[in-house]
């Protein structure tokens, strides 16, 4: 990383004179992670007083659960937010994809799975196609993208794609089982072996870089032979392929699949995000922020399950906090 | 000449960007009926000085004082209505609006600015046209009849000849005249110190982000300035630099036998290029000159592969280069610095990202970072002297660091011709030394460079040949060893004289 190229100035050879809370504000300006680490505990610990039950291996993985479907979507919001743009269909792709799973799951897993991911392949290509060649804004390619989708697949649902909504049990083991005594759910596993590929594409790839650059000044990175159209087809497909993990994932939870299955965590995947840092103009962030907010919000939303909290809440919630986070992270950024 | 009244004084101003200190302590005084001139190499605070006073952005520590009363200025509209109006070194004016609607959002009327507009002979522009399709030095003027139109006690004006042809920079200094002989004042920067010893009654002079001289500007020479902003030990070093280097400049006919890298036949773009044709040599350094707006950005626009030619070819090496974008044109070893830094920066990622992004433009080469990338970034950053010590971000670097960076780009990924824009525009002399040193190293190894540039003395003292452009046409072409600043600008005029 750049840290190599950097050393701090000195100030004439002589030592600046902070305070010990100066350097502590600073030391947490530059190592972001460190604050969601500390709230993450936080919260875990105020969940566990609330109700000392939770404090378990059970109790934890329900959060870990609840977290997974939300880190795989935002791993396709961050990845195009780094680009400055977003997928307001992410979670229609899910559903869509559950959905086909769940019609396939008759003839295999293997059909299944393959099926599904196809539905966030071409729904992904669609919405790179729209932003990269016909320029047409994320947010607008996106949320007709959406509304495209949940046609098609209600009207499917009476047509092609009539017959089974259950998934089968491979699906069903994926999504929602666990191994080592129910200690470590399935689903944990493809989240982390997708987050090492999401951070090593990040940091140590020429496309990450491509994605940054893209996001901080497209001028620039044109004038330095990057082509646009086609960072952004690749983006928004592989977005797409990741709301569709993530939609499998869900469906094979639930196990039975229906057109609302994801609607719930399009807000929440943008809120991990936000939470983790990346700016919703492109150019900053960092895929390991956001699984720190993904988890944030799982725990979250055990502890409001725990005051009795709702659906309802938990959604206002959300809203508050990335509506709350982007005018904190536009003040600090005002500041520096 | 102390007066005890000052205008605006101001007291250890200082300002920390992070870890990045851009001010340590910076003292400045300003009398009524003064022209002040604000000086200082690139990087010592000028910029960040300027913009606390007019409150674009808070100073971490420092007072100041206007009319001797202490001021608490927090919004550039606190600056304007304690009499303090800004030009800054980019226009303040927003692209997607019209010239008009940008006005108003100032709360100005055009018959606020027109006035001025007339004597700086632009009283026929078209208020609504957008921004963006109006040219930088025209933006320039009319953000100073925008500074003006709010009648200030103090204007300051940050690099506003820097982007300006000589008859534009006059009515500039007519108005700092008019100024001061109304009792008023003045607060100048500019890297051109002719200007400076012309124009300023006095000086304060900034290094590293604190003030180190204040001086009467009677009687002062360049050389005692020069000495002031870098401090002594750094002149023997610039002594040594291009100046002496001026023989070493090859002679035309040795070039005549290389090769031909670069050939434009007949180059049309719209009504702004008008067939431009040339040919750029294998070692050469070709200059070009022009005043503001005589179809230049249009032909390195073509050039670079950012815009089609509407009629007309290029050949690179011999062969037709039919770039649809930049990428076609950098592959063919074609490659452009923007004068513009706003273009070519990648202002919140890290020198380092900056530096290799043209290696991984390439599809091929989106999967892994290039072994050698860390070798040639850093080899870059070394011959380029680039200061990295704020290189997590960009933006944080200096003016003249941030285009060394645009330019090191090209040395981290190589090409075979470099198309340069003025890429000395408003950055300081060491740094300019530096850059022409690079452009004759490059051009000795063989590689090419096309100079755009508007100091007419460059073209003598950089380039083997030079092309003068006027209303989308080459007019001129001459060897720069012989050519004089009359000479081009004549030509630059469109007047022509027997060739030289």
């Amino acid at each position: 990383m750049s840290t190599d190229l950097v050393s701090p100035p000195e100030a004439d050879g002589r030592p600046e004179a902070l305070t010990s809370r100066q350097k502590a504000a600073r030391y947490l300006t530059n190592h972001p992670h460190l604050v969601l680490i500390g709230v993450l505990i936080v919260l875990i610990i105020l969940t566990g007083i609330i109700e000392p039950n939770y404090l378990s291996i059970n109790g934890l993985r329900n959060s870990a659960l609840f977290a997974v479907p939300i880190g795989v979507l935002a791993a396709g919001q961050t990845i195009l937010m780094l680009t400055g743009g977003i997928d307001l269909s992410a979670a229609m792709i899910a559903t869509g994809a559950a959905y086909v799973a769940a019609n396939q799951s008759p003839r295999g897993a293997l059909i299944a799975i393959i099926g599904g991911l196809l539905v966030g392949l071409l729904a992904g290509a669609a919405n790179g196609i729209g932003v990269g060649i016909l320029q047409v804004n994320p947010l607008i390619m996106t949320l007709a993208m959406s509304g495209i989708l949940l046609g098609l697949f209600t009207s499917w649902a009476q047509t092609i794609f009539s017959g089974s909504t259950r998934m089968g049990d491979f699906i069903r083991t994926v999504g929602g089982g666990s191994f080592f005594g129910r200690a470590v759910p399935w689903a944990v596993v493809v989240w982390a072996v997708l987050s090492v590929f999401v951070v090593y594409m990040l940091r140590r790839s020429g496309f990450g870089r491509n994605l940054y650059a893209l996001g901080d000044n497209a001028v620039a990175s044109r004038l330095s032979g990057v082509r646009a159209w086609q960072v952004l087809i690749a983006v928004y497909t592989l977005a797409g392929v990741f709301a569709a993990i993530a939609g499998l994932l869900l469906g094979g939870r639930v196990g039975a699949v229906d057109l609302q299955l994801a609607g719930v965590f399009l807000l929440p995947s943008v809120a991990a995000a936000v939470i983790g840092g990346t700016s919703i103009f492109g150019g900053i962030g960092t895929y390991t922020g956001t699984i720190l907010g993904a988890l944030i919000l799982g725990v979250l939303q055990s502890l409001l399950t725990f005051l009795g909290a709702g659906q309802a809440v938990q959604q206002m919630l959300y809203g508050s906090i990335v509506i709350g986070l982007s005018w904190l992270y536009t003040r600090i950024s005002a500041a520096q | 000449m102390v007066k005890e009244d000052f205008l605006l004084a101001a007291r250890g101003v200082a300002k920390k960007y992070g870890s990045v200190i851009a001010l340590r302590s910076a003292d400045l005084s300003v009398g009524s009926g003064e022209i002040h001139a604000l000086l200082g190499a690139n990087g010592a605070g000028k910029s960040t000085l300027v913009k606390i006073l007019s409150s674009v952005i808070a100073s971490d520590t420092g007072a100041i004082e206007v009319h001797g009363e202490a001021t608490n200025l927090r919004t550039p509209s606190d600056s304007i209505a304690a009499g303090i109006a800004t030009v800054f070194q980019d226009p303040a004016l927003i692209r997607d609006l019209t010239l008009e609607q940008n006005l108003r959002i100032s709360g100005l009327d055009k018959a606020d600015v027109e006035p001025w507009l007339v004597r700086m002979n632009l009283g026929h522009i078209d208020f609504d046209l957008q921004v963006a399709d109006v040219p930088l030095a025209v933006l320039r003027l009319l953000d100073l009849a925008r500074a003006l139109a709010h009648d200030p006690q103090l204007l300051m004006l940050d690099e506003i000849t820097a982007a300006l042809t000589t008859d534009q920079a006059s009515y500039v200094f007519e108005v700092m005249r008019e100024w001061k002989d109304r009792g008023r004042s003045v607060l100048f920067i500019s890297h051109r110190l002719g200007e400076v010893l012309e124009m300023c009654d006095r000086a304060t002079i900034l290094r590293n982000g604190a003030d180190v001289a204040h001086l009467d500007l009677r009687g002062v020479d360049e050389g005692q300035l020069v000495t002031a902003m870098l401090g002594a030990e750094l002149i023997e070093e610039f002594a040594e630099g291009p100046v002496e280097e001026v023989d070493s400049t090859r002679a035309v006919d040795v070039l005549e036998d290389r090769d031909v890298v670069l050939e434009a036949k007949g180059l049309y773009l719209r009504d702004k290029v008008n067939g431009v044709s040339f040919q750029l040599r294998s070692g050469e350094i070709l200059g070009l000159t022009a005043l503001e707006g005589q179809g230049q950005d249009e032909l390195f626009q073509v050039l670079s592969g950012d815009h089609r030619p509407t009629a007309g070819e290029l050949l690179v090496d011999g062969e037709r280069l039919n770039a649809r974008s930049p990428y076609d044109a950098i592959r063919r070893g074609l490659v452009l610095v923007p004068a513009d830094r706003q273009k070519a920066l990648l202002p919140q990622r890290s020198v380092r990202e900056n530096l290799s992004t043209p290696l991984y433009a390439r599809a091929g080469r989106w999967f892994t970072i290039a072994s050698d990338e860390v070798e040639r970034v850093d080899r870059a950053v070394e011959r380029l002297d680039i200061d990295i010590r704020a290189g997590s971000q960009a933006q944080r670097l200096s003016g003249g660091n941030q285009q060394k960076v645009t330019i090191g780009r090209w040395l981290a990924s190589g090409f075979d011709t470099l198309l340069c824009f003025d890429p000395t525009r408003g950055i300081d002399i060491q740094t300019k030394a530096q850059i022409y040193d690079l452009l004759r190293e490059v051009a000795a190894t063989g590689a090419s460079v096309l100079l755009y540039t508007s100091e007419l003395r460059e073209i003598p003292l950089v380039c083997d040949r030079a092309l003068v452009m006027y209303a989308g046409r080459i007019v001129h072409e001459q060897d720069a060893a012989t050519a004089t600043e009359e000479t081009l600008l004549t030509a630059a005029h469109g007047l022509q004289e027997a060739s030289a």
